[in-house]
């Protein structure tokens, strides 16, 4: 049997997100974006999108805003994702399988260190 | 495009294009009359006649990065493969709604696949824009509404880590559970074979 979502389960998780959102020293949030054009569907950018999302539940990472965009002209190097941390600069990475956007995450958004042979060449 | 839930996905994103605040996606398996159905309304800014008229050709587009556009005519293309069509309906300031269907038998039938990926992709990468979703299949429904939720929510990220667990297994549930019903379905009649050719 499948457990009953409720709303009161989601006030608990309000009320529990609220006392980490307390405790923890404010800092600057990370935004990554995901092409979802056509093209970037077709590459398989949900895929990658869903990988981005299941690292953010399995590492219990907060202040990362995740949006996606349409096609922007790169169709060949779909699925794209751009990365800023906190007002740094963007960074777009290239052919970004569920693999790579697993270890873009993890190394460029948990440890900061940019994934230079993935980045697409200017 | 493999999974009609790619195609969905691809067409929402033209609400979104079209400045919508409110989209709802309905799909539809109606398993006594062989057919499967979606539709993707939105209250975004809409189409006047004259793109209408065009819209299904595949080198009609509004964006300026690519002369082309092929979610529209690709969807049509694989729903008149499987006996189906694509229609839609739009009017500036009305916005638009869109209805595409499928003999669901039908050999060439993509399957409908990850459709609560889709809703989570695109309820997390679009917070600003009211998302309803409702799946239905042999009297049974599930609707997904993220309104409720973001009010409950006041302002904390859907991004949040336990909220994005929340609203997922919220939609892999509901999902499940419909699918559930269609198995039973499909695999009644076979229990029921009459034995008395014998």
């Amino acid at each position: 049997m499948s457990s009953v979502k409720s709303l009161e389960d989601l006030k608990r998780l309000k009320e529990e997100a609220l006392e980490k959102r307390k405790a923890r020293a404010t800092s600057g949030h990370a935004q990554v974006t995901v092409g979802m054009g056509t093209c970037g569907i077709a590459a398989g950018a949900r895929e990658t999108m869903k990988a981005i999302l299941e690292v953010i539940e399995e590492e219990d990472l907060s202040d990362i805003i995740v949006t996606q965009t349409g096609c922007i002209g790169l169709c060949e190097w779909e699925p794209i994702v751009e990365v800023r941390l906190a007002d740094g600069p963007k960074v777009t990475y290239g052919k970004v399988s569920p693999k790579a956007a697993r270890e873009i995450m993890k190394e460029h958004i948990e440890g900061g260190k940019v994934l230079t042979e993935l980045v697409i060449p200017a | 495009m493999r999974e009609i839930a790619l195609h969905l996905m691809d067409i929402a994103e033209n609400s979104v294009a079209a400045g919508a605040s409110n989209v709802e996606i309905t799909i539809e398996e109606d398993l006594q009359n062989d057919r499967l159905k979606a539709a993707i309304q939105d209250d975004g800014r809409g189409m006047g006649e004259e793109l209408l008229g065009r819209i299904t050709d595949p080198f009609v587009t509004s964006r300026t990065t690519r002369k082309v556009g092929l979610g529209i005519p690709l969807l049509k293309a694989a729903a008149e493969a499987c006996d189906g069509g694509l229609c839609i309906a739009s009017a500036p300031g009305r916005g638009t709604h869109l209805e595409v269907s499928f003999q669901r038998s039908h050999i060439d039938r993509m399957p409908l696949g990850d459709i609560a990926g889709t809703m989570l992709t695109l309820v997390i990468a679009y917070p600003r824009i009211h998302w309803v979703f409702r799946y239905r299949a042999n009297g049974t429904e599930f609707t997904f509404d993220d309104e409720p939720i973001k009010k409950e929510l006041e302002g904390i990220s859907l991004t949040e880590p336990s909220i994005l667990t929340f609203i997922r297994e919220l939609l892999e549930e509901g999902i499940s559970q419909v699918r559930q019903t269609i198995l039973e379905k499909e695999t009644m009649p076979k229990l029921s074979t009459p034995q008395s050719r014998r």
